[in-house]
């Protein structure tokens, strides 16, 4: 487990909820394990991992669609305990949207709003129904019925059915999935567009790194049930904690290494050639560590001519594919002893590689200062 | 294989159709048909004993189709929440239940009922002044123990079918359980619950064996329709059984209907 990255006093915002040692166990599986984590408000908040990694059961939680088995769970300061999720000030936007089928577009955005004790004056409940559909730019679908929305439109109405509410925090389960790629950045730019109008606390839970790394102002990353890293989209991308996070999170070359002097948060490590590079060091390592170094596919380069920079590193080795991205072109290399390389080449640097095709051998240049020593798993 | 197809749906409507058919007859043979009128259903529906036996049915069913869809809602929601062995023996009593032949669920029900009858009257009379006999309320039911059945099976696919998400949904905007069963689950369910109700009115509305054993001095329509054959068919039994078969496919028409409208409202 990882210390949050972002420092107090970056965030002054309050707390609006927390996870206090939350564990999560169905029978023998530990769903979630000692969550401890704390949601400021107006944050916008990813939890971020594949399926299974104890995202959704922490969101659910926090809804109280599912009761901790230890630890405490907090919303605006108040210890929710065994709160049924009716009694939350939080609402949820279902992956599968969950709309009511028998209810028409504006019924089921009042629905929140007419469970409320003493009863909200109907005309008062039709005015921020309107209000929450213009906010989604629904205004005129009101008396429809929920199957002649599409897909986006749903999105849209379940989202407005949650905001109506004004809930402290917003919870979106995984919101995006069921949308197709084009809907699914549209959506992303509204929501967050959403999140800055309204001021309310967003928490999604996604599998989807790149919507994580866009949307979020803070992405805790989990993997099998435990908090892998917290942190900002580029602490998270840049500083990965572990092979994992560097793995999960953008793709990474991982290579074994030996830290050979140590200075100001960078280290001079030996790679297993013989090569030497200057990377970024988090922790305390002393010379002679054997370390795992990540570097990032973009921040190789391909030359075809032997020469070096001053700044950089270079070791041959052969190309073995190349994939074409569109913005880029993805080369993975072999090398005799450092293995298997991936080296994403942009669009614009391929023109400076006549000849780079499958088979032939290339130099692979690591700038220093690329590539970090990784923290143990 | 089109020419036995026909064959069969031949041999399976054709003596209905004839039913039918004589109902309309004008003379008095219920084997020939004379002339064409309706004037049997007149005189079906302005005899006396008739008209009864058709109260009988039709309140027998309708009693008897209100309590099996409300006992067999609860039973269905309630099976949902259950797992393991438990529910596996209740699933396998329910379908147990439908698979039986009427007559033995009929004798079965005599003889029961008659037991607890012998049992219970004789200190009941002298403390009540009243004893318990076969008639309504055997009856019905009879009727609610076989036609349940019917009904946990069509609400529970319902259930199964449903977006479990639905009830997280309404429970996480504030409904509270109850009110998101008045809300949520039951407006959802009712077109299943409605299905139900239906079948189970012309199950047993229809209902000759059952009756046959636990009516008691009680006139069911399907009880006349036999008693009077016995001395011999008349155009009025036709027309009696074409009003019965009527009501019947009908409602089984509207059955289809609500339980069809229950599976496109899905999505």
């Amino acid at each position: 487990m990882t210390a949050p990255t972002r420092g107090e006093d970056e965030s002054q915002a309050p707390v609006i909820a927390e996870f206090v040692d939350t564990t999560k166990r169905f029978g023998d599986i530990v769903a979630a394990e000692r969550l401890n984590l704390q949601i400021r408000r107006g944050e916008f908040l990813s939890f971020l991992g594949p399926s299974g990694c104890g995202k959704t059961t922490a969101l659910r939680m926090l809804a109280g669609l599912e009761t901790p088995t230890e630890g405490r769970i907090l919303i605006d300061g108040q210890d929710m305990g065994d709160a049924p999720a009716h009694r939350r000030p939080v609402n949820m936007v279902f992956q599968q949207y969950a709309l009511f089928p028998h209810m028409t577009v504006a019924e089921n955005v009042g629905y929140g709003l007419r469970q409320r004790r003493p009863r909200m004056d109907r005309a008062e409940i039709a005015r921020r129904v309107d209000r929450a559909l213009e906010t989604v730019r629904l205004s005129d679908f009101g008396p429809r019925r929920i199957w002649q929305m599409s897909g986006g439109q749903q999105q849209r109405v379940a989202l407005a059915r949650a905001i109506v509410n004004e809930p402290k925090v917003l919870l979106l389960d995984e919101p995006m999935a069921a949308l197709d790629a084009k809907l699914r950045g549209e959506m992303q730019m509204e929501l967050l567009s959403l999140q800055r109008v309204l001021g309310i606390t967003f928490i999604l839970v996604t599998h989807d790194q790149q919507e994580a790394l866009s949307m979020s102002d803070r992405i805790c990353l989990m993997g099998q049930g435990r908090i892998v890293q917290i942190g900002t989209p580029r602490d998270l991308y840049d500083r990965p904690a572990n092979r994992y996070a560097a793995g999960f999170v953008g793709s990474a070359n991982m290579l074994d290494a030996t830290v050979q002097s140590t200075a100001d948060g960078q280290a001079r490590v030996a790679l297993a050639d013989g090569s030497s590079v200057t990377v970024f060091s988090a922790g305390d390592r002393a010379a002679g560590d054997r370390v795992a170094i990540a570097v990032r596919p973009e921040a190789l380069r391909l030359s075809v001519s032997d020469s070096v920079d001053a700044g950089a590193t270079g070791f041959a080795a052969t190309i073995t594919h190349k994939t074409f991205l569109g913005e880029h072109i993805e080369c993975l290399l072999h090398h005799p002893v450092l293995g298997q390389l991936q080296v994403n080449v942009p669009r614009q640097a391929e023109r400076s590689l006549p000849g780079a095709d499958v088979g032939r051998t290339v130099h692979v240049l690591w700038d220093h200062g690329s590539g970090l020593i990784l923290g143990q798993d | 294989m089109r020419i036995y197809a026909t064959l069969v749906y031949l041999f399976l409507y054709l003596p209905i159709g004839i039913i039918a058919l004589f109902s309309f007859s004008a003379g008095r043979s219920a084997s020939q048909m004379q002339g064409v009128s309706v004037v049997w259903y007149g005189k079906a529906l302005s005899n006396p004993f008739v008209i009864d036996a058709l109260k009988t049915s039709a309140s027998v069913a309708l009693t008897s189709a209100v309590l099996a869809s409300v006992f067999g809602t609860m039973a269905a929601l309630a099976l949902t929440g259950m797992k393991g062995r438990l529910r596996v023996l209740f699933d396998a009593m329910v379908y147990i239940a439908i698979m039986i032949p009427g007559i033995v669920i009929g004798i079965a029900t005599l003889i029961a009922l008659v037991t607890v009858f012998d049992s219970v009257n004789p200190w009941l009379e002298p403390l009540t002044g009243y004893r318990l006999s076969m008639g309504f309320a055997s009856l019905t039911a009879a009727h609610v123990l076989f036609t349940m059945s019917l009904v946990i099976v069509i609400v529970r696919a319902r259930i199964e079918a449903m977006d479990r998400s639905l009830i997280e949904a309404s429970s996480d905007l504030g409904a509270s359980p109850l009110a998101t069963f008045w809300q949520v689950t039951l407006p959802l369910l009712f077109p299943a619950i409605l299905a139900g109700f239906l079948l189970a009115f012309t199950f047993s509305f229809d209902d000759f064996i059952i009756a046959f054993f636990v009516a008691g001095s009680e006139t069911t329509l399907p009880i006349y329709i036999f008693s009077s054959i016995r001395r011999g068919v008349t155009p009025e039994i036709n027309a009696i059984g074409t009003m019965v078969m009527a009501t019947s496919l009908l409602l089984l028409v509207l059955a289809q209907t609500m339980l069809r409208r229950a599976g496109t409202s899905k999505q």
